[in-house]
């Protein structure tokens, strides 16, 4: 992490989301090498430094995760992005262990989960995580209530009881009226959802989504991003999402971790990825973002001159451009940023049509 | 570090990929061409000279000793520990199971004159369990099915095989299905079968029999042992392979619920694998009722042991009668348990009303059936199928007749085509397998087999050559060798001519791949008995019956090879203007060449296990040793050693061609 960004992420966090309440999941320095001797990898400061393909040539390991460090605050939706062979997959695996860690710390509540027995990492996938598939993992023998009531049942939970609460979700995700399905019989973004479903009814603190709508068309696409930003509202679980779209990401994450060949290269909220980009490969990536649905205030204000006329109308530094764009060409006079009763600065028609207007222009 | 340095030579490796495949090829080819223009040239210099060649009564002494192991194990077979607590101990629980499977359908037992379930339980028994697992349409062909087989007049027969078949079935599912759930499960455990299962597999079913009468006496109960070894691989593998398919996100999904290993097992893996492992269960059915028929040989009682009795006596129509009984059974037990695998899919969709009423008339058919059971046991005439099998002499006499009009009128046909191919094919290359050297057709197939496939198959070919000479069979060993060889050739030309064809248009695919399918669950056994009609009792009605036995799963092979090359590829040269020949063979033909090789493969193992079978009409050589070696006690060690060399041609075969299709795939 360069120290720019992560005074940036800092700041944001506090500003926006003011719980300091420990995190739910802790990751320190977490590593999956795959290949002979992989666990001497992470040990090995020469061995650590070289590149993925370097490692590969000189090793015949390949760095799927590399040291890789983050913090997912409960209620938060932190979004993993990365295009496909960046790590993003193996590291969300290798939050609940469906593929063991070669080092590191991965902290649930206080827990390293590393250190869990089978048994215990048992009881920790029945009741505090649970994920949702790309490819939905559903059981074609079962109907769709039974396969949401799945995890309930290899708990020990009775059948009343759970056909009772698979019911109750089922409804939750829109599914009512297709209990009885064959998951064969519904659409894609049906199968999700009861991918979903099963997910939520062993009632998590955290729910793992690993790009669950890249199988799906566009538009269903959509549909289940806003499905999962409704339940996120209703139901409030910690949401961790891996995903290779990026305005998906910014549409969902509160924050976006964005990893490449391994490594973590940014982390931060989606107006920090577009107006502070960590490096070129990052700002190649976010090029394309319409900056003024992103971008707050805050990061296109200047400094108050002395001959700026202060007497304009008054905007919160989180408005997003483009919402604040009538406000701002409407005002005769520039728009006053306050936060907290304090001026931060101020906001004119050319800086907002800078951002409106050169979209392409990259920063 | 040994992979740093590894790495590089792989990326050299890479680059003259695109020139090394084209020059290679010429290579091997011209190789091939120079091998065997030595071998014609030094055939005719060395014609005649030690050719090993050993009359039909002659024994070596590696048959005399083994005539003396089974004197040996015959006087000690009460007394050595190994029999006493193992062997025997086998025979004896098979022998149990299968008394009790015939006491209740086809033999009589104690003081009842006839089985404890007669005709009409039976029938009725297989109409309602055919309609359990599958549907009413198989439960009336299966109660047809068996309602012919007392008018054939071979219900007692029909019920024996079926008895022998069930019995092997249920022994082989209990060791299978475990096993398979095992290796499904475990890669260790799938790695230490494998070869196991392959080597099972390649075997003609007749070579088990041989070494097993050695140890389990000959009758029913080797039989059904004969049997398990032989059907229980499929299940095996179709177990292993069905716990294996299961997607892999399911899984993990339920890992990532938290199920145990168990739950896992039971909630998820088996479910699942459901469908697959019933088909597995019709393979090993299938594969059971075709082994119980050979193992007439070894005196186990059915429909199996009327065919073969048939054959030697040269009795067209009995045979035929019998071989018909075979099919049908085949068809039904194909049939049912077909359906039966597509039920769970076809359940679910079914409304729920039908599904409502399943339960009451399951209860009312049980109860049906149980009246049935009860009559049959009670009362004769429910017992004994009535009517004294006219239907089947019918048959008999009528196949009698074609067979007699057929020889009479188209013997100019079906004897020209014979000594065409035998005079042009079989003969000259026979002669040439039989007369030359030992050492040089040894030469031969060891340097074939090292440019073909690579030098680990060559020194295979070296030690089943070895091994062949060591036989003392080295001449019948050619013999049936040139047999199945020119027979291969013809399954080719089939396959490539047929499969092409299936590949390219999916009409013809559909019109023909149902009779393939159909012709695939035969026993192998009946394919003798039209041929020994057409063609009498020659080598050449063995390799009729071994070509039509071997050329569907060689179609279908190549069929499916064509059908995959990419659509695109056929379609880029179509627009380069290839017409259809130029598609055919300079794209659809060379980039099937995996599937070819591997249909060369297959072809030539079920050639040879046919070949074998062909000993009891005439095909002589290896398969009629070991025929008569069953049958005469002073040729048992010839017998043993004839189906060594059977092995061994296969083994050599297997080796080579698998080979060449690793080679030409990669």
């Amino acid at each position: 992490m360069t120290p720019a960004q992560t005074e940036v992420s800092q700041r944001r966090d506090t500003s926006q989301d003011p719980q300091d309440r420990t995190p739910v999941i802790s990751v320190r320095r977490l590593w999956k090498v795959f290949g002979p001797k992989a666990d001497q990898v992470p040990d090995s400061e020469e061995l650590c430094g070289l590149t993925r393909r370097e490692l590969m040539d000189r090793t015949g390991c390949t760095a799927a995760v590399r040291d890789v460090n983050f913090d997912v605050s409960p209620g938060e939706v932190f979004v993993v992005m990365g295009l496909s062979g960046s790590g993003k997959s193996t590291l969300v695996r290798c939050l609940t262990r469906l593929i063991e860690p070669t080092a590191g710390e991965v902290v649930f509540e206080g827990e390293d989960i590393r250190g869990a027995d089978p048994k215990r990492l048992r009881e920790l996938r029945r009741s505090k995580f649970s994920m949702v598939f790309q490819h939905f993992g559903l059981l074609p023998h079962r109907r769709v209530v039974d396969n949401v009531a799945f995890g309930l049942e290899i708990r020990g939970m009775g059948r009343t009881q759970r056909t009772k609460r698979a019911l109750e979700v089922v409804e939750l995700v829109g599914l009512a009226g297709y209990e009885n399905s064959y998951p064969d019989q519904l659409s894609g973004g049906m199968q999700q959802r009861v991918g979903l479903a099963r997910a939520l009814a062993g009632d998590p603190d955290v729910l793992f989504f690993d790009e669950p709508f890249s199988a799906l068309d566009p538009l269903i696409r959509r549909d289940m991003q806003s499905e999962v930003i409704r339940l996120h509202h209703e139901v409030g679980k910690t949401m961790v999402f891996i995903t290779h779209d990026l305005s998906e990401a910014l549409k969902l994450g509160d924050r976006i971790l964005i990893m490449r060949d391994g490594k973590m290269v940014q982390c931060g909220t989606g107006d920090e990825l577009v107006g502070a980009p960590a490096d070129d490969y990052v700002r190649d990536f976010v090029k394309d973002v319409p900056r003024g649905d992103v971008l707050t205030l805050r990061w296109i204000m200047r400094p108050a001159q002395p001959d700026d006329a202060l007497d304009g109308p008054e905007l919160g530094p989180d408005v997003v451009v483009r919402e604040a764009t009538r406000a701002v060409l409407a005002a005769e006079k520039p728009v006053k940023v306050v936060e907290d009763g304090k001026l931060l600065g101020i906001v004119g028609d050319e800086e907002i049509l800078a951002v409106v207007a050169g979209q392409e222009g990259g920063v | 570090m040994a992979i740093a340095v590894e790495k590089p030579e792989k990326a050299d490796k890479v680059q003259p990929a695109a020139a090394a495949p084209a020059a290679r090829k010429v290579s091997r080819r011209m190789a091939s061409a120079a091998i065997l223009v030595a071998w014609l040239v030094l055939f005719v210099v060395l014609r005649g000279r030690q050719t090993l060649t050993l009359a039909a009564a002659d024994l070596t002494g590696l048959h005399h000793w083994l005539n003396d192991v089974n004197d040996t194990i015959g006087a000690n077979r009460n007394s050595n520990p190994l029999f006493l607590y193992f062997f025997n101990e086998i025979r004896l629980a098979i022998d149990n199971l299968v008394t009790f499977v015939q006491s209740l359908i086809s033999q009589p037992t104690g003081s009842r004159p006839v089985p404890q379930i007669g005709w009409l339980g039976v029938v009725g028994l297989t109409g309602y369990v055919s309609w359990a697992v599958g549907n009413w349409r198989v439960a009336l062909l299966a109660v047809a099915g068996f309602t012919f087989f007392g008018l054939q007049g071979l219900w007692q027969e029909s019920m024996d095989t079926l008895a022998l078949t069930l019995s092997a079935v249920f022994v082989a599912l209990l060791i299978g299905i475990p096993l398979g759930v095992w290796a499904g499960l475990s890669d260790r455990f799938n790695r230490i079968m494998t070869p196991f299962l392959d080597f099972m597999q390649t075997m003609p079913a007749f070579v088990y029999l041989a070494p097993l009468t050695l140890i389990f006496l000959i009758g029913g109960a080797s039989a059904v042992i004969t049997t398990v070894i032989y059907a229980a691989p499929p299940a095996i593998r179709i177990t292993a392979h069905a716990i294996r398919s299961v997607p892999e996100t399911t899984v993990e999904a339920a890992d990532s619920l938290g199920t145990t290993r168990s739950q896992q097992l039971l909630k998820v893996l088996l479910p699942m694998s459901k469908r697959t492992v019933v088909m597995g269960v019709n393979q090993t059915i299938m594969a059971a009722l075709a082994m119980v028929t050979i193992a007439a040989l070894i005196d186990a009682p059915g429909l199996g042991k009327t065919v073969v009795q048939a054959l030697q006596s040269l009795d067209v129509g009995t045979a035929f009668n019998a071989g018909l009984a075979i099919v049908v059974m085949a068809i039904v037990l194909d049939r049912v348990t077909t359906a039966a695998a597509g039920r769970a899919e076809a359940a679910r969709r079914r409304s729920g009303r039908l599904l409502k009423w399943r339960r009451p008339l399951l209860v009312a058919g049980g109860v049906a059936v149980a009246v049935l059971v009860y009559l049959s046991h009670t009362f004769v005439w429910a017992a004994e199928f009535p009517g004294n099998g006219t239907t089947g002499s019918h048959i008999a006499s009528v196949a009698d007749t074609t067979t007699l009009w057929l020889q009479d009128h188209l013997s100019g046909l079906t004897n020209a085509l014979r000594d065409a191919i035998t005079n042009g094919l079989l003969n000259p290359f026979q002669t040439l397998l039989t007369d030359s050297p030992w050492w040089l057709v040894g030469a031969v197939l060891v340097a074939l087999g090292a440019v073909l496939g690579g030098w680990r198959a060559g020194v295979t070919a070296a030690v089943c050559v070895g091994l062949l000479v060591g036989t003392g069979l080295w001449s019948d060993g050619m013999t049936t060798l040139a047999s199945t060889a020119v027979a291969t050739v013809l399954v080719m030309l089939l396959g490539a001519v047929f499969g092409v064809w299936m590949g390219r248009s999916l009409f013809v695919d559909r019109l023909v791949r149902p009779t393939l399918d159909a012709a695939q669950v035969m026993p192998p056994f009946v394919y003798l008995v039209p041929f020994l009609a057409l063609f009498g009792a020659t080598r050449f009605t063995a390799i009729v019956a071994a070509v039509v036995y071997a050329a569907p799963v060689a179609i279908k092979i190549i069929a499916d090879g064509v059908r995959n090359v990419p659509e695109s590829t056929v379609e880029a040269a179509t627009s380069a203007g290839c017409n259809t020949w130029q598609i055919i063979t300079k794209v659809q033909l060379p980039m099937a060449r995996g599937a070819l090789t591997l249909a060369t493969n297959q072809g030539l193992i079920y050639v040879l296990s046919m070949v074998v079978v062909g000993g009891l009409v005439g095909a002589g050589a290896l398969g009629y040793d070991v025929v008569a070696g069953f049958s005469q006690g002073e040729l048992y060690g010839k017998g043993l050693a004839a189906g060594l060399a059977i092995v061994l041609l296969g083994v050599m075969f297997d080796r080579i061609t698998q080979a060449a299709a690793r080679r030409t795939r990669a």
